[in-house]
């Protein structure tokens, strides 16, 4: 009886959630196909279709390039902070040591600055290794911001692994990295997916840095090259092609996790552990 | 485990750990330290190498000392507002719309590409599309809010003192929702199926099983995610900058550092107040560890 | 060597010596920061182009961010890094000051050239005596009204701020009984950002409430003028202004105007070319008057001084060159070719007099008077506390306008932080 109420309420729900979620973009679409006057309208349909804002994006800056380096930087940061993390979350997750409390503790502290403040001290930095207007430059600041997060998250999945797991494996005389890399890491399949997705998207998404250590056209990312994308005056908001710029952002990541949903399902069967 | 087993492993740990520390130190050591430093010192942005030492100055000095800033303590008192609110609608979201997904249906992964698009979006971006349609004269929200009768005339969403917290609060639930909710579902799905296997053999009705059996078990992943939605709800910028600038009724402390740091150059003093948002944030992290550590172990007695 | 060797050597010497010294001199390359927009940068990059090919020299224009508060972040990294990787800077008028320590001075090298432009520009492009920036292109506020509905209620264009009032009421209350239900009587800048420093400086200048400090160094808010300005426009307020008002910027305010929703507006003379586009609604129905003023002694029309200048870094390895590409981008010659295509209004006097730029844009002619008297903000004489000085009035000023603070006190409290900032009028 109970599970019929579920049922029932399912659909509406999802109906909403997405509707709720996907409302505001689907409005910023509309607003892209429109020109001129139409703008100040609050209808969500279209008069007069024109793709006049996207051909405009990629004739006017080097898009294409600035989606290329964006994919690289976050690919880039997400692939090192887990690799990182998977190794720290085994220690700090799984084996009990003086000063573990404090330093994660520590770990968490290089999140609690507002990003704004650290921004002339990494600038140093990334001078001084002679990075400035380099995608490398990214690549080490953004990680500021996604390795505490992949830790904590990797720690606190990893320590719920059962023990058997690790003993059976240390039975059969398995070193470390096959431990962490063959045998934790599957199981913690969905966890590596959430977090490297998020971490993915947080690097993609991240704006000051980005703005701050590259100045070339050719090393600039996307959010940097949405910030510049022009109107016709100095106080117009383009909205047409800035909705543009949104759209084809938003959908490599859409595709991405379309893509990475058959392995959290994949991850589901090799996760079950049975006695 | 024999000692000399446990040392061995603890050994291994520090190797395991080794590179992780060496990166976030060489990473993110210098710049905390200098913004520190910096918080002790009269720097200017405009005169960056003539520098002095005022001690704590900036913090409780009689002229320009945090102390003293009503602006400052206004910013603090947003901000912890800001982030509990925020937190709360969130994490009770991204629980119901984590269930949702986690629930077997042909529309899973549609629902799941759908539910990241908040997320997705830049935060500058989706403040903008939100401030345009929460505009007052042609905000689609005003025009059906209207229509349907729910309210007399259009309202100043992010004009009105009264309501301009609360609207970027929603708008943060908004974008940041998802975040929770995929965590939370991670978090579900490690659950061992045969928990719920057995939940069902023994005939336990469904609530029971959520309330007993899920919810303690997905508290830890649901913890982590608060904790990390709370230091990021307490360095809100994005949002309230694009939405409302710098009105006093919404500005936050990362606002307060950035305008202290960039729109009036003041080093010394931005320094100091991001130093000061950080002591906030770090007392308000451990108060929460604290708390959930008493609740964990509570549960687990 | 033999010397019969070396003599061999010495034509090739010589001529490896000259390529050397030919490549040099034409070497370098210079970068430029305009801002990226539209039309905006197409004709930097056409002015640059030419200056190049007249001096043999490079010119790579940088994009730099739409908003004005992340340039001038952008900016101030990369001069108080000391990094040579952006010689000439687009600089907002009011921000000249606020970098000042770090531009060149330009007195060098211009040879009196920057006399033709407008007093009050030039007076904000000069910091310590030093003439840091050149103006590019000005600004200022204007009252953008509706012909038809002023003809079809036969009002005039108000002249004060109580007619202002009066007429935009009538205009409003009469329109809404008409049916047309969106209709508000005056649209402005309201949001606590830069541009309401700029339409409160008007209130205050226009009641004769002073420029909140004057070119001496002395605060001079606090005064019954400055109260009495506040009180005025806090009136609008809910009455002909929405009170969506409060978080409006220029493109806000825009809106409504343009869709038929307002019959005054306050805004710069870009909005002009937006509302005379071929789909406004209100194209051909809008006219342009200076901004109201008070009643009262001391009251007179004002508007706010806005604008871009050029300026020169001071770590740029090519210095003069540097100021030679902006000086040649200042020049009459350039200013016109943009006032023609681009309709920026120019910073010299005298192409206001100029035949083709009248034809162009016959609305330019109209704005001489009000760019002469224009009121500039005390960027100058506060250096690189201006921001400071503008955040603080800023809020006084939303304050008083939500309604959270009596004009009185709140205007005490501005004049005594002022006066702590200004560390006895010395700044």
């Amino acid at each position: 009886m109970k599970r019929n109420v579920w049922a029932t309420l399912y659909w509406p729900v999802a109906a909403l959630i997405v509707l709720a979620s996907v409302f505001p973009l689907v409005y910023a679409i509309a607003t892209s196909l429109k020109q001129g006057n139409a703008l100040f309208e609050p209808t969500l349909w279209v008069d007069a279709p024109t793709l006049a804002n996207y051909a405009t994006l990629f004739r006017q800056q080097s898009f294409g390039r600035n989606l290329l380096n964006s994919a690289l930087v976050s690919a880039g940061v997400v692939a090192l902070s887990l690799a990182l993390s998977l190794l720290a979350a085994w220690a700090l997750g799984r084996v009990n040591f003086r000063g573990r409390g404090v330093l994660m503790l520590t770990i968490l502290s290089a999140s609690m600055f507002p990003q704004v403040a650290v921004l002339s001290g990494m600038y140093e930095l990334v001078r001084a290794l002679g990075l400035y207007d380099s995608l490398g430059s990214l690549l080490i600041a953004d990680l500021v911001i996604t390795l505490p997060f992949t830790v904590w998250v990797l720690v606190t999945f990893m320590s719920q692994l059962p023990k058997e797991v690790e003993e059976a494996a240390m039975m059969d005389g398995l070193g470390l990295f096959t431990l962490i890399f063959r045998i934790f890491m599957p199981l913690l399949w969905p966890a590596m997916v959430a977090t490297g997705l998020l971490a993915f998207i947080a690097a993609w998404n991240e704006f000051l840095f980005a703005l701050t250590f590259t100045i070339s056209p050719e090393q600039r990312t996307v959010p940097v090259a949405i910030a510049l994308v022009s109107g016709n005056n100095a106080y117009e908001v383009p909205w047409g092609s800035l909705m543009a710029a949104s759209v084809i952002v938003t959908l490599p990541l859409v595709a991405l996790v379309i893509y990475f949903q058959r392995h959290i399902v994949a991850g589901l069967t090799a996760g079950s552990v049975k006695g | 485990m024999s000692a000399g087993l446990n040392r061995q492993r603890v050994r291994w740990a520090w190797i395991a750990l080794l590179p992780m520390l060496t990166v976030l130190a060489a990473v993110a050591g210098w710049p905390l330290g200098r913004t520190i430093w910096f918080g002790f010192t009269d720097a200017a942005l405009d005169r960056l190498g003539e520098w002095q030492f005022v001690g704590l100055d900036n913090y409780i000095g009689e002229f320009g000392g945090l102390a003293k800033d009503s602006d400052f303590w206004g910013a603090a008192r947003n901000t912890l507002v800001f982030a509990f609110l925020s937190v709360t609608l969130e994490t009770v979201l991204g629980l119901i719309v984590a269930l949702v997904i986690n629930h077997p249906s042909p529309m899973r992964t549609f629902l799941r590409a759908a539910v990241l698009v908040p997320w997705a979006i830049p935060t500058v971006v989706s403040a903008r599309i939100w401030g345009w349609m929460l505009n007052d004269q042609y905000g689609v929200v005003n025009h059906w809010l209207v229509q349907l009768g729910l309210i007399g005339a259009p309202l100043a969403w992010t004009a009105d003192p009264s309501l301009s917290l609360f609207t970027i609060v929603l708008v943060d639930v908004w974008k940041t929702t998802p975040f929770m909710a995929l965590l939370i579902l991670a978090a579900l799905q490690m659950v061992p199926t045969d928990c719920y296997e057995a939940a069902r053999v023994d005939g336990v009705p469904p609530s029971r099983v959520f309330w007993r059996i899920t919810l303690p078990l997905i508290a830890p992943g649901v913890a982590v995610a608060m904790l990390f939605r709370t230091l990021d709800a307490l360095r809100v910028f994005d949002v309230i900058y694009v939405m409302t600038s710098n009105s006093r009724h919404t500005k936050s402390l990362s606002i307060y550092v950035r305008e202290q740091l960039i729109d009036f150059q003041l080093i010394g003093a931005g320094s100091a107040a991001a130093t000061a948002l950080f002591f906030v944030i770090a007392l308000v992290t451990i108060l929460y560890l604290g708390f959930a550590r008493r609740r964990m172990a509570e549960g687990a007695a | 060597m033999t010397r019969t060797a070396r003599r061999a050597m010495a034509p090739q010497a010589l001529m490896a010596t000259a390529l050397l010294c030919a490549a040099a001199a034409q070497g370098a390359t210079l970068k430029i920061a305009c801002t990226g927009l539209g039309k905006e940068l197409e004709l930097c990059r056409e002015a640059a182009g030419a200056w190049a090919r007249k001096s043999g020299h490079q010119v790579e224009v940088v994009t730099t961010p739409n908003d004005a508060s992340e340039r001038l972040a952008l900016y101030q990294q990369v001069l108080s890094s000391g990094s040579d990787k952006i010689d000439v800077f687009q600089v907002e008028i009011n921000q000249v000051g606020l970098l000042g320590n770090h531009l060149l001075d330009l007195r060098a090298y211009s040879k009196g050239v920057e006399k033709g432009h407008f007093e009050s520009m030039l007076a904000n492009s000069t910091v310590g005596g030093k003439l840091v920036a050149m103006p590019w292109f000005i600004d200022a506020g204007l009252l953008y009204y509706r012909r038809d509905l002023l003809e079809k209620y036969k009002q005039e264009v108000p002249q004060t701020w109580e007619q202002l009032k009066a007429t935009a009421q009538l205009v409003q209350d009469a329109e809404r009984k008409a049916g047309k239900d969106k209709m508000w009587g005056y649209v402005w800048q309201g949001r606590a950002y830069e541009g309401l420093t700029c339409n409160a400086l008007e209130w205050v200048a226009s009641h004769g409430g002073g420029t909140i400090v004057d070119d001496k160094g002395k605060v001079t808010i606090g005064n019954p003028n400055t109260v009495k300005a506040l009180t005025t426009i806090a009136g609008f307020v809910g009455t002909i202004s929405p009170t969506a008002v409060l978080n409006y910027a220029e493109e806000e305010a825009r809106g409504p105007f343009q869709n038929g929703n307002a019959v005054f507006m306050r805004n710069w003379p870009y909005a002009w070319a937006a509302t005379q586009a071929p789909d406004s609604p209100v194209k051909d129905k809008v006219g342009v008057a200076v901004l109201p003023r008070g009643s009262g002694d001391g009251a007179r029309h004002a508007a706010t001084l806005g604008g871009q200048a050029l300026s020169v870094s001071r770590h740029s390895k090519n210095a003069a060159l540097a100021a030679d590409l902006v000086l040649y981008m200042t020049s009459a010659e350039v200013q016109k070719d943009r006032a023609i295509k681009g309709s920026y209004n120019p910073s010299i006097q005298e192409l206001y007099k100029d035949p083709d730029i009248r034809k162009a844009n016959p609305f330019m002619g109209s704005l001489l008077r009000t760019f002469t008297s224009a009121v500039a903000r005390p960027t100058a004489v506060t250096g690189s506390r201006y921001n400071q000085v503008s955040s603080e009035f800023q809020n006084a000023v939303h304050e008083v306008l939500s309604k959270t603070a009596k004009p009185e006190e709140a205007v005490a409290r501005l004049n005594t932080r002022l006066n702590q900032l200004s560390r006895g009028g010395r700044w």
